[in-house]
């Protein structure tokens, strides 16, 4: 991914995307930004210096309405504009779920092809030090189960950078997922005219004896499980999904088929998750290939507590991963 | 009109009492912050304290309130404890909340303090709920709804104000108005210079008050609550006031002038209060410094408490999901 050519730069997650929206902004006219406090670049940096490059009709101050920041991210998607909506944190969305669900997902198919809705949702998800029950949730899970949206979730800056992009100028609502606590690593990022297709995975470690399925910030800690499993003699394959919806499903059936044992791991609640809906077209669709079945990793089903020892105990990581390997393989 | 004729001496004390003990409480947890001593992020009410201690001074014990994630104020003005708040914010077994919910969501219903919320104008509904409850059940309880100049554009309120009046709901809507909702200045994204006039919409009264006023605050909080215990509807009030540090501790503050921070910290609501009870003659210079001496006795005390409980077992992580798992 590191092109030598002087294209690539190192820089954060989050710069990652202020620099992909520099980028779409300057190449198309219709681009524009809607969201709360983005004049002094919002809650994370994600949109520092926009204004100043592209001014206030282009970088518009949003009152604390998350329903008409949707709203109105519709209305100019389906007159010619490509809004990027930003909502911060993704409970935030939740106030504006009328717009993204029975708005944004439906318009296309309810009106029977007429319009699409280009525009992207961009909101940060995840624990990050004790944010506590309402500033620390994934619910991709919501988005995903909604036909209608694309859902994308980066795990580096050159993905959060690649994606971007690909969201802004894709036609249909895409749904941004930010991790917070990625939101500051930094990393190498092709500048250039460098696009991640939506519904393209990525193989971040080759192994054979199992498949690991994962996506934004539990990449982070199922790259630490690999090591750790490799250490117990276990070689981990890992898959980074980057889309949700598009799933590349080709790419996680042509592992699984190999190794014949798969776990999937995401930091949202396990329970009725997107990792069930993994889980089930896996077992589905090589079924005779699977050697065991499949182990999911999530939070536990309680909303995500303040005090460290709870917020430990509810939400997973590679411990958590590495446990789920070894279950996989038969070693519990 | 003379202090008296608004407010007994025994209240014009008691309010300074509460702001008091709310700006030592919210000085030593920037400090305890600052040294890494609690988790998560806090939202001081730092200058804000004539709005809680003035509103709160207005309701019973038994009256509801709903707050924000600036909650701290609201928790100590209508009568939590200090140590189980502090152990809140520590994240401690012991808390208001046991641990759960951290700065953003001090609790205590034992004392109608429905919540500290993390959503903006969150609470706004919920304090509607408890009024139309409160009437339902005939117990003439009154709800007031803290919220700020950022959630006056959030739908909730909107839809609280027009249920509560519609029903003539014994709310009182107290808008803290600090002039900004994070980085934000108001007037980039608020329609109107007054927020009061927003009552107009729903045919109620609205009211502009000087939020750094104890006097100010208590009068039109009471005339207002006491409107909604009558069943007389309920009231919005824009009180005009200035956070004093960032919009929580931490933040670097680049969206205001520190000239702007100064000036305003000149006209601090405690020392003007102080003033006033003292030009009053309800209050020597040794009594004021009695009072802030017993907060930081108190506030020591709270902290105590706090760092000597212990924290939760990760085991217990799932306790209180449902009341009951059949
Ligand atoms: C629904 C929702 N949107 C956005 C936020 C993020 N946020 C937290 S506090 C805040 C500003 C609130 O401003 P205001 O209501 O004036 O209260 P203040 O912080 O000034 O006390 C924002 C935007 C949130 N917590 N909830
Ligand atoms: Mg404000």
């Amino acid at each position: 991914m590191a092109r030598r050519d002087g294209t690539t730069r190192r820089m954060t997650f989050g710069q990652a995307t202020v620099d992909a929206m520099g980028y779409a902004m300057r190449e198309d006219d219709r681009v524009v930004v809607l969201g709360e406090d983005i004049s002094w670049g919002g809650n994370f940096g994600q949109f520092r210096g926009l204004l100043d490059e592209f001014g206030p009709d282009r970088v518009i101050d949003m009152p604390i309405s998350e329903a008409i920041i949707m709203a109105v991210s519709v209305g100019t998607a389906v007159t010619g504009l490509r809004p990027v909506a930003s909502m911060s944190f993704v409970e935030f969305t939740l106030g504006a779920m009328d717009e993204i669900v029975n708005q944004a997902a439906k318009f296309r198919y309810m009106f029977g092809g007429q319009v699409s809705v280009p525009l992207v949702l961009r909101a940060s998800d995840g624990v990050l030090r004790s944010s506590a029950g309402q500033h620390s949730s994934s619910l991709e899970g919501l988005f995903t189960h909604l036909p209608g949206l694309k859902v994308v979730a980066p795990s580096n800056p050159a993905d959060a950078r690649g994606l971007l992009r690909a969201a802004i100028a894709d036609d249909d609502p895409v749904v941004y997922l930010e991790n917070k606590r990625i939101t500051a690593k930094r990393g190498p990022v092709p500048v250039g005219d460098h696009v991640v297709p939506l519904g393209s995975a990525a193989v971040r470690r080759r192994g054979s004896d199992l498949t690991i399925v994962t996506y934004s910030v539990m990449v982070l800690h199922a790259e630490k499980a690999c090591s750790q499993l490799a250490e117990m003699g276990i070689e981990a394959e890992l898959i980074d999904l980057r889309s949700l919806v598009p799933l590349d499903l080709d790419t996680v059936l042509s592992s699984v088929v190999r190794t014949g044992r798969v776990v999937v791991a995401h930091e949202a609640w396990e329970f009725g998750g997107f990792g069930a809906e993994l889980a089930s077209t896996i077992t589905g669709q090589a079924f005779d290939r699977l050697r065991a079945a499949p182990v999911r990793v999530g939070a536990a089903q309680a909303p995500v507590p303040f005090s460290p020892p709870l917020e430990r105990a509810v939400v997973p990581g590679s411990d958590e991963i590495v446990a789920a390997a070894r279950e996989v393989m038969g070693l519990t | 009109m003379s202090l008296t004729d608004t407010m007994s001496p025994g209240m014009a004390l008691g309010i300074h009492r509460t702001m008091v003990r709310i700006r030592v409480f919210e000085s030593r947890v920037e400090e305890l912050f600052k040294a890494g001593k609690l988790p998560g992020f806090v939202h001081t009410y730092i200058g804000q304290e004539a709005i809680a201690a003035g509103v709160c001074a207005t309701l019973n014990r038994d009256d509801y309130i709903t707050s924000t994630h600036r909650g701290h104020g609201h928790a100590v003005a209508k009568g939590m404890e200090l140590g189980p708040i502090m152990a809140e914010l520590y994240g401690k077994a012991t808390g208001a909340c046991r641990g759960r919910g951290g700065s953003m969501h001090v609790a205590d219903f034992s004392v109608g303090m429905l919540g500290a919320n993390g959503i903006v104008a969150g609470g706004l509904g919920i304090a509607a709920g408890a009024a139309l409850s409160a009437r339902y059940r005939g117990t003439r309880q009154v709800a007031v709804g803290f919220f700020g100049d950022g959630g006056i554009n959030k739908g909730t309120f909107h839809e609280a104000l027009n249920f509560a009046a519609t029903h003539r709901l014994g709310v009182v809507f107290v808008c803290e108005n600090n002039q900004y909702a994070q980085f934000t200045s108001r007037l980039r994204t608020t329609s109107v210079e007054d927020l009061s006039v927003r009552a107009a919409a729903y045919g109620i009264p609205g009211i502009t008050v000087d939020g750094n006023d104890p006097a100010a605050t208590y009068r039109e909080s009471l005339e207002a609550a006491g409107r909604a215990r009558d069943g007389g509807g309920p009231t919005l009030l824009n009180m005009e006031t200035y956070r004093f540090g960032g919009h929580y501790v931490g933040d670097a503050e680049v969206y205001r002038a520190s000239a702007e921070v100064e000036d305003r910290r000149r006209a601090d609501p405690i020392l003007r209060w102080e003033r006033t009870l003292t030009e009053e003659e309800l209050m020597t210079a040794g009594l004021a410094e009695a009072v802030w001496a017993e907060a930081e006795e108190e506030v020591s005390a709270a902290v105590r408490f706090a760092e000597e409980s212990p924290y939760p077992d990760g085991g217990t992580a799932l306790e209180n999901v449902f009341t009951r798992v059949p």
